[in-house]
């Protein structure tokens, strides 16, 4: 008789730390496969698994290993059709590397897929978020129970007590448990009888009979209980997702000849972000880009990151497409509005002028939340420092900061600068929670 | 580097097994006295069906075997064993998530079926069973790792000799609680380097010889009395009267300096790890520790990876013999006897050196040929076997001579000894020449007259692990001087090394070792270097 054991019901994932720590080996590679389909990708498809090829680097298991392309070998192989001593066969390739027939592809050489949470894990790493923000964007949503029907198995709190006494009665119905006022007829009759003094045989048989009823009346009470754990029911729950409402996420982007490739790339991460959160928040988030150098049109992803075009610098228009758009397709009392905002900061100083007002008279009143960065030189950030000196944009945005709290700007040289512009609107996060 | 025994077929993926049409229930035996009808099984199904299958070897194959666990695993648990090589406990090493991710892979695209089974030489021997399969490969699944790799497992000379069965578990647990403390105490980082080079040497990680125990201290008393009695006899005055030769005096000291300390390291060792543990200058104690669980599980393996066609070979002869034996007794049913033999010709299904699906040769087709023509030369031999085979031809006792086979060999020596001229014609076998340099194969033997030794001799010369693994050894190391690690490699047939990999493992070998390394390529043959490279011109 062997011995068996069911290994079925065992922890799942046991190489789960295994492949953690292969993970955080091949961690360089694998944020520069992010960071490129970032670069390629959509905003929208971020936060989802993702197939990476095996990194060569650092991850190799080298040992020593006979070079194939040198010295003498013999191959034993079977299934010889017509060949004769002496014959020779080509080699497969370009006469020169001895592979042996059959070879196998190599381990190192394949793909494998992160899951959406390994993803965001290395998209965060260098925006230097708080963890809370991070646990919050990668939190799918907020789920409320809702009570939806009964189970027969649940813990002892959710016993749903007028379900499982229904049950019970049908039960003890179904299967005729005699009730209390059976067993007390039958006690009073015996006591009348006894306490009768006559002796007749007739009436000995009669109490017989009747304590012999008790008796099996009194027997069949214990064995069908009262309540039986197959009566008990429980209120069972459903997590439900929380309703969310829309949003629409607005990204403006000057695409003159000055915005280059690493400026476009801060751009790209700081949408990104601002989109991982509206995702989170809410159930339907649409993008719209609106593109512009001195004059503004919405397009698509593709044309947004990759089509550059000559032409000055009129940031109002962008603005006043924004608004078009608002008042055609997004009506601010059904979608959350959201701006975010990237541009190198150049404008005409007029123009300036009329953005603070565009801002000020209608957009600001529209929005939740309107994100401006700057995207400067690495050395610039040091000249600028917490100046407000600036761009001409900068100077005017300065302005719209002061009046509306809930306008953020930032210069930004790096990834790390993008989450302080995000700030705000992260840490206020628990008070929307709450009134939704 | 297999403990498992994947017995997945070539073209089928393993959970997709026809399931035969019958709905009679588990548990419950049939009137016409079969062990199970039907597909679904249950663990007195399995049970019963183990007794029986245990109760027919052992009355009619004469096995002998450890007592058996069965554990029933899922898919997932069985990716989970596969990439910590096959055992069901391991320390946590970063390579094994990546072997994880590649069998994953394999599976989810369906280009590799899982194993229906997976065992392990310990003791009580365990088996691992998929929870998918049908009954019938349940039964099929027990007689071959159960009882056939069990009996190997027990009885061939090289595990009784380099394993510990019952004592692998225990040992494992211990280096995974081991390394798990170190990690916690020195951190991952650290532990990871030395798991890395260490894995990188696994390879050269082995004891292939046993060597003499190490005198006691009376016996080496006895040793030098005899030596110096014996030069007392052999005294002869005259050598006193020599002249000592002309400068050759230095020399000679310096030889017998490097002689004397090539002897107390016990130089030329060919296992680096042990090595390395032993005389590395800059491990710790738990390094060497860890050194020392890597060399141990190389080891452990070691016999499996040289009776590769033998151990298959013996468990699908086995459960070939014994499901035949079960379906001629009446206690399997024709339906479940065809699905059996259905997921049997997967496994052993060979494909000829030009065919797509061509990827070497298959250990299950080649053992069970192999054993079942002893079989037959044993019981009706052709006048050809009694020439090549006197001894076990017509002895008509095919058990004894295969249990016998079984005890006995490793894949080399058995093809050496067994492979018939009959199994060379039938599968066909030749010789293709490869030399780097030409630009074309020869074919240099097939199966006829002339070809049959050189067939043999090439193909068990091609499952010699010792022989067709690079032959690495530490020949010296001046521990008072540059305490530079010297070791040579030997050319066999002018096959080098592959730089890349051979650059990497040797600063693996200094990061043990702590000093500069070296290896110096010596032909076999004519005994001249022909090229040494150091760690120093390695750069990080």
């Amino acid at each position: 008789m062997p011995i068996f054991v069911d290994r079925r019901l065992n922890p799942k994932d046991k190489s789960l730390g295994n492949r953690q720590r292969f993970l955080k080996r091949a961690r360089e590679e694998l944020k520069r496969s992010i960071r490129d389909r970032i670069r390629t990708g959509k905003i929208a498809d971020v936060d989802s698994e993702h197939a990476v090829s095996m990194p060569a680097r650092g991850t190799a298991e080298p040992s020593f290993s006979d070079a194939k392309d040198s010295g003498r070998r013999q191959h034993i192989l079977p299934g010889n059709k017509h060949f004769a001593p002496g014959d020779r066969v080509p080699k497969p390739g370009q006469g020169g590397g001895g592979s042996s027939p059959g070879k196998t592809v190599s381990e190192d050489d394949f793909r494998f897929v992160l899951s959406r949470e390994e993803v965001l894990d290395l998209f965060f790493e260098d925006l230097e978020l708080p963890d809370m923000v991070k646990l919050n964007l990668k939190e799918i949503l907020s789920f409320k129970p809702r009570r939806a029907g009964f189970a027969a198995t649940g813990s002892p709190t959710n016993i749903n007590v007028g379900r499982t006494m229904r049950n019970s009665h049908g039960r003890r119905i179904a299967l005729r448990r005699p009730k209390q006022e059976e067993l007390d007829a039958i006690a009073e009759q015996l006591a009348i009888l006894e306490a009768e003094p006559q002796s007749a045989a007739p009436a000995r048989q009669r109490i017989a009979a009747l304590r012999e009823e008790l008796e099996r009346l009194e027997r069949r009470r214990k064995r069908i209980a009262y309540v039986d754990p197959v009566d008990i029911r429980f209120n069972r729950f459903d997590a439900q997702p929380v309703p969310n409402a829309n949003a629409v996420m607005f990204c403006l982007m000057d695409v003159s000849g000055s915005m280059g490739e690493r400026e476009k790339d801060l751009a790209k991460r700081f949408f990104v972000l601002l989109h991982l959160f509206l995702k989170r928040r809410y159930d339907r988030t649409e993008i719209v880009f609106i593109r512009h150098t001195h004059e503004a049109q919405e397009v698509d992803e593709e044309t947004f990151f990759y089509n550059t075009q000559s032409g000055g610098t009129v940031v109002s228009t962008a603005l006043e497409e924004m608004h078009r758009i608002i008042a055609q397709r997004y009506p601010s009392n059904e979608w959350n509005i959201y701006a975010a905002q990237a541009s190198d900061g150049d404008n005409f100083v007029t123009d300036s002028e009329r953005c603070i007002g565009l801002m000020d008279g209608q957009i600001m009143r529209l929005c939740q939340y309107f994100a401006y960065v700057e995207i400067i030189d690495e050395r610039e950030s040091h000249i600028f420092g917490t100046t407000d000196n600036g761009t001409s944009l900068w100077r005017a945005y300065s302005v719209v900061n002061q009046r509306w709290p809930n306008f953020q700007m930032s210069r930004i040289a790096n990834a790390a600068d993008i989450y302080p512009v995000f700030r705000q609107l992260f840490a206020r996060q628990p008070v929307l929670q709450k009134s939704a | 580097m297999a403990n498992q025994t994947i017995k997945s077929g070539q073209t089928s993926k393993s959970g997709q097994t026809s399931k035969s049409g019958q709905t009679g229930k588990p548990g419950q035996t049939s009137k016409s006295g079969l062990l199970f009808s039907g597909s679904d099984w249950d663990f007195k199904t399995l049970s019963r069906a183990y007794e029986a299958i245990e109760a027919i070897a052992i009355e009619e194959l004469h096995l002998d075997i450890y007592p058996v666990q069965m554990e029933i695993i899922s898919s997932q648990q069985m990716l989970d064993a596969y990439s910590s090589v096959g055992m069901p406990l391991m320390y946590r090493h970063w390579s094994f998530g990546k072997h994880f991710l590649y069998q994953e892979l394999l599976y989810r695209k369906g280009g590799r079926g899982l194993a229906y089974e997976l065992v392990i030489n310990s003791n009580p021997c365990i088996v691992y069973l998929m929870e998918e399969n049908t009954m019938a490969l349940q039964a099929l699944v027990t007689a071959h790792a159960a009882l056939g790799h069990n009996h190997f497992f027990k009885n061939n000379h090289l595990f009784r000799q380099w394993t510990d069965a019952s004592a692998i578990l225990s040992y494992l647990d211990f280096a995974k609680g081991y390394i798990a403390r170190c990690e916690e105490r020195h951190g991952v980082a650290a532990v990871e380097a030395i798991l890395d080079a260490a894995h990188a040497l696994m390879e050269q990680g082995v004891f292939r010889y046993r060597r003499p125990p190490k005198l006691s201290s009376e016996r080496q008393r006895v040793g030098v009395r005899e030596r110096l009695e014996y030069e007392e006899r052999s005294y002869n005055d005259l050598w006193r009267t020599l002249p000592p030769s002309k400068g050759g005096d230095n020399v000679g000291e310096k030889n017998s300096d490097i002689a004397e300390r090539k002897k107390t390291l016990k130089l030329p060792e060919e296992n680096l790890l042990y090595f390395l543990e032993k005389n590395s200058l800059v491990l710790e104690p738990w390094q060497r520790e860890i050194v020392r669980i890597v060399r141990v599980v190389a080891q452990y393996f070691y016999p499996q990876r040289q009776t590769q066609v033998m151990n298959e070979g013996c468990a699908t002869f086995v459960h070939y013999t014994l499901m035949n034996m079960l379906f001629d007794r009446g206690l399997i049913s024709e339906g479940a006897m065809l699905e059996i033999l259905r997921n049997h010709s997967n496994v052993i299904f060979q494909p000829g050196f030009d065919d797509p699906r061509f990827s070497g040769i298959n250990p299950y087709a080649l053992g069970l040929d192999m054993m079942q023509d002893i079989q037959r030369i044993a019981t009706e031999p052709t006048a050809e076997d009694r020439d090549w085979f006197p001894d076990i031809a017509g002895n008509g006792d095919w058990r004894e001579t295969l249990l016998d086979a079984w005890a006995n060999h490793r894949d080399e020596s058995f093809i050496r000894q067994y492979l018939s001229p009959a199994l060379m014609r039938k599968w066909r076998f030749f010789v293709l020449a490869d030399a780097a340099s030409e630009p074309h194969y020869e074919v240099a033997s097939i199966h006829n007259e002339r070809g049959y030794e050189k067939i043999r001799a090439g193909l068990a010369q091609s499952y010699d692990i010792g022989a067709s693994r690079p032959d690495i050894q530490v020949v010296d190391v001046d521990l008072l001087g540059d305490r530079q690690l010297r070791l040579e490699h030997k050319v066999k047939n002018g096959i080098m090394l592959e730089e890349a990999s051979r650059d990497a493992t040797l600063r693996h070998i200094r990061t043990l070792w702590g000093y500069e390394v070296s290896l110096a390529a010596i032909d076999a043959q004519t005994g001249g270097t022909l090229n040494e490279r150091s760690t120093s011109q390695i750069g990080e």
